[in-house]
């Protein structure tokens, strides 16, 4: 079966997912990214014209607000028109389907697609669908994939960590509807991470995780020790109603990060948490703000991830 | 129309002949198998040199979408595609709009299916009203209206004491129940199975257990009541393991598999190609395996089509909002002379599943060539290969996970009541 994500020369036609992507394409996004980063002091560079006369579309199915932003942000600094279309789960009671959708604005001669949809595989479809000259950039479809988080997770790592291949890795949280998750496991596995670990309680697990390439924890202490890296996972709320948990309390007690249950962690390990925070559910505020985390630095650096993409399929021709 | 089959190489799973044999035709039935008799002028000869004559397949598992999903597909074009493919009698489950609960409807499609005069129509009706779950339907008027068992499709019937009620009450009438196992609660917004694809995929998915669970329960409810159960699809290996000690003990009890799920895996989702969104959900390898052997040893009756044609928009989507169902009835000779091939099983066992086996569990007195029967026929080349293009098929419903797949074998007469009906 044709990776639908790659021409016919092998190069990235589209971001779907970080599920196998060759490790080399994985490397040149992140190389890529640095140029756009100021050096030293995190500074960026200023606009550049590499997407001059193109036009992406922002389409969110789902609503975004940090995702849908720094899209933009990286799109107009590669000097792009940018058009953002807040669709909403509202547009298919309307009657147009997905494909209608895409169709139109095609129509309107887009380049790109950045897509967010709450159905897995909605990227896709879109992907196949479109003319060959289009690009589609998956910013999140249902619990399937989010692979420009995931290269910025990489990315962050990168800069802290300098390798990967002597890092021990744990994701934390509700692994089963994350589509963060499952990008960042397929990701880290790839650019060669011996341990990847997934500490979450069982009703918040898919079948057969191990699969991935993953070790499973089900207690923080644990899964935290001798980390490098700790990855925290936002809680949805409605995870309460469907009986996946008793209630918030109980999930901070167990697998929320606080500082006693970093300190099983390396000393020098760094947290991240793909945002927006639940603080005092997943994550302690003082872990949050303290010296370990990188959070911040993560959104920065998302833009840079995203225009390294950006650039790179614009060069890329089918 | 005196009808002489000749040169052709007769299988009759039923009579056991697999031999060269002349088949004769008089008066809407088999005349004569072999010799034949006194007297007999055929006013048509069919050249069967090279091909093989058979029992009119019949498949226990069709949607026609009448009543009420006419944008799906219709009698006329469900028809002409049953023939195509030498089905010449088929089971329609009751999950059309208005379901099949009442004995007028029936009647209607019945008659509808008579007026085309190609393939004989066996309503399945609903076990409850609406196919709600909570009243019994009117069995009684239901049966002479025409329907052969009584089932809730794809409806959840969640209150058990209704079901052991409908089986209770069939049970005093001798009617068949037929039930597609699933706990509508562990299945619920899922879509794949739950394994390393949908966890792969981020798809929402319906565990194993969701079959066995509600299998338990069936199968207690049958040993309880006594009714003649037919457990409808099941998919997984632990679903065959129930079966099989469940009738090793005695129990009242036939089952089918699907097609589809002889031949595809969860691994055939592939990038989320939505015609492989079925229902029951295409389970692992070793599932497939399990199915295939319950097929070989017995524990697996018939093999169905589960025909559901979908219009190409509700197909167009992604994979968990896509319609589930696909179109069959077309492919389910091919398909069942692949999986012969496949596992070395002699056509006259395999054919079985698709002849004689589904009319004894429907209660039918057919499915065989014999002296006297209906000469309901298909007479199929097993040389000729080609390839599954949508665009050619008759059904209404294009969507089939074996698009592009090649095929052996293709149905060159169709035969209803003594009347060729197909031929190509």
């Amino acid at each position: 079966m044709k990776n639908p994500q790659l021409n016919k020369h092998g190069e990235l036609q589209h971001l779907l997912t970080t599920e196998g992507l060759p490790v080399h394409i994985l490397r040149d996004i992140l190389d890529k990214a640095e140029t756009f980063v100021g050096a030293g002091d995190g500074q960026e560079i200023k606009k550049v014209p590499l997407l001059h006369g193109k036009s992406v579309f922002n389409v969110f199915f789902e609503n975004s607000t940090r995702t849908r932003t720094t899209f933009e942000i990286a799109a107009k600094r590669l000097s792009a028109d940018v058009v953002n279309l807040n669709i909403g789960s509202s547009s298919t009671s309307k009657g147009e389907t997905l494909l209608d959708t895409v169709d139109n604005l095609c129509a309107m001669h887009a380049d790109m697609f950045v897509v967010r949809h709450s159905s897995s595989g909605a990227a896709h479809l879109i992907a196949q669908h479109v003319a060959p000259n289009v690009h589609v950039i998956n910013a999140g479809d249902g619990r399937h994939a989010h692979p420009t988080q995931a290269l910025l997770d990489m990315f962050t790592i990168r800069r802290y960590k300098k390798e990967f291949h002597n890092l021990r890795v744990a994701i934390v949280g509700d692994i089963l509807h994350s589509r963060v998750a499952r990008s960042q496991i397929h990701a880290l596995t790839t650019l060669g991470v011996p341990e990847v670990r997934v500490i979450a309680p069982k009703t918040l697990l898919p079948t057969m995780v191990e699969n991935l390439g993953v070790q499973v924890y089900h207690d923080m202490a644990l899964g935290l020790k001798d980390v490098d890296v700790v990855l925290m996972l936002r809680l949805q709320n409605e995870r309460m109603q469907g009986a996946a948990l008793p209630s918030a309390q109980e999930y901070f007690k167990y697998y929320g990060l606080t500082e006693e249950k970093l300190a099983c962690a390396k000393a020098d390990a760094i947290v991240m948490h793909p945002g927006p925070m639940n603080r005092g559910v997943e994550i302690d505020s003082s872990v949050a703000d303290g010296k370990h985390s990188v959070i911040l630095p993560q959104v920065t650096f998302g833009i840079a991830v995203r225009m390294a993409v950006m650039s790179m399929l614009a060069g890329n021709k089918q | 129309m005196n009808i002489h089959i000749k040169n052709g190489r007769l299988i009759d799973p039923k009579n056991r002949i697999d031999a060269q044999q002349d088949v004769y035709i008089a008066e809407r039935r088999i005349a004569a198998i072999g010799k034949a008799p006194p007297g007999f002028v055929a006013e048509q000869v069919v050249d069967a040199s090279g091909l093989i004559v058979m029992p009119g397949l019949m498949d226990i598992a069709a949607r026609l979408r009448e009543p009420g999903y006419e944008y799906r597909a219709t009698l006329e074009s469900e028809m002409d595609a049953a023939v195509a493919g030498g089905v010449t009698s088929l089971a329609c489950p009751p999950d059309t709009d208005p379901p099949l609960d009442e004995p007028g409807l029936v009647e209607m499609l019945k008659r509808r299916a008579r007026s085309l005069n190609q393939c004989r129509v066996f309503p399945i009706g609903a076990l409850t009203y609406g196919l709600k779950g909570a009243e019994l339907t009117e069995m009684n008027e239901l049966t002479e209206a025409g329907c052969k068992a009584f089932s809730q499709a794809e409806a959840p019937l969640t209150d058990t004491r209704v079901l052991m009620r409908a089986m209770q009450y069939a049970a005093t009438f001798g009617y068949r129940v037929w039930l597609r196992p699933q706990d509508s609660f562990l299945a619920k917004n899922g879509v794949a199975h739950d394994g390393e694809v949908a966890t792969r995929l981020g798809l929402p998915s319906i565990p194993v257990i969701a079959e066995t669970i509600a299998l338990a329960t069936a199968l207690q409810l049958a040993r309880e009541t006594g009714v003649i159960l037919h457990i409808c699809r099941i998919s997984s290996a632990a679903a065959v393991d129930m079966i099989r000690a469940a009738k090793r003990e005695g129990l009242k009890l036939t089952c089918d598999v699907s097609m589809n799920h002889v031949h595809l895996t969860e691994m055939d989702i592939g990038y989320f190609d939505s015609n492989c969104h079925l229902v029951p959900p295409l389970r692992s390898l070793r599932d497939k395996a399990a199915l295939r052997a319950g097929l070989l040893d017995g524990t697996i009756d018939a093999i169905c089509s589960n025909h559901s044609p979908v219009d190409d928009d509700a197909k167009q989507l992604p994979f968990a909002e896509a319609e589930d169902g696909a179109t069959g009835l077309e492919l389910l000779l091919p398909l069942v002379l692949k999986w012969a091939e496949q596992e070395r099983v002699p056509l006259l066992d395999a054919l079985a599943h698709i002849t004689i086996n589904p009319a004894q569990l429907l209660g039918q007195k057919m499915g065989h060539l014999s002296a006297g029967a209906y000469a309901d026929i298909c007479v199929f080349d097993p040389g000729t290969s080609w390839k599954v293009e949508p665009a050619a098929l008759k059904s209404q419903g294009k969507n089939t996970p074996f698009n592009g797949y090649e095929m052996q074998g293709r149905v060159r007469y169709t035969l209803l009541d003594g009347q060729i009906v197909y031929q190509t």
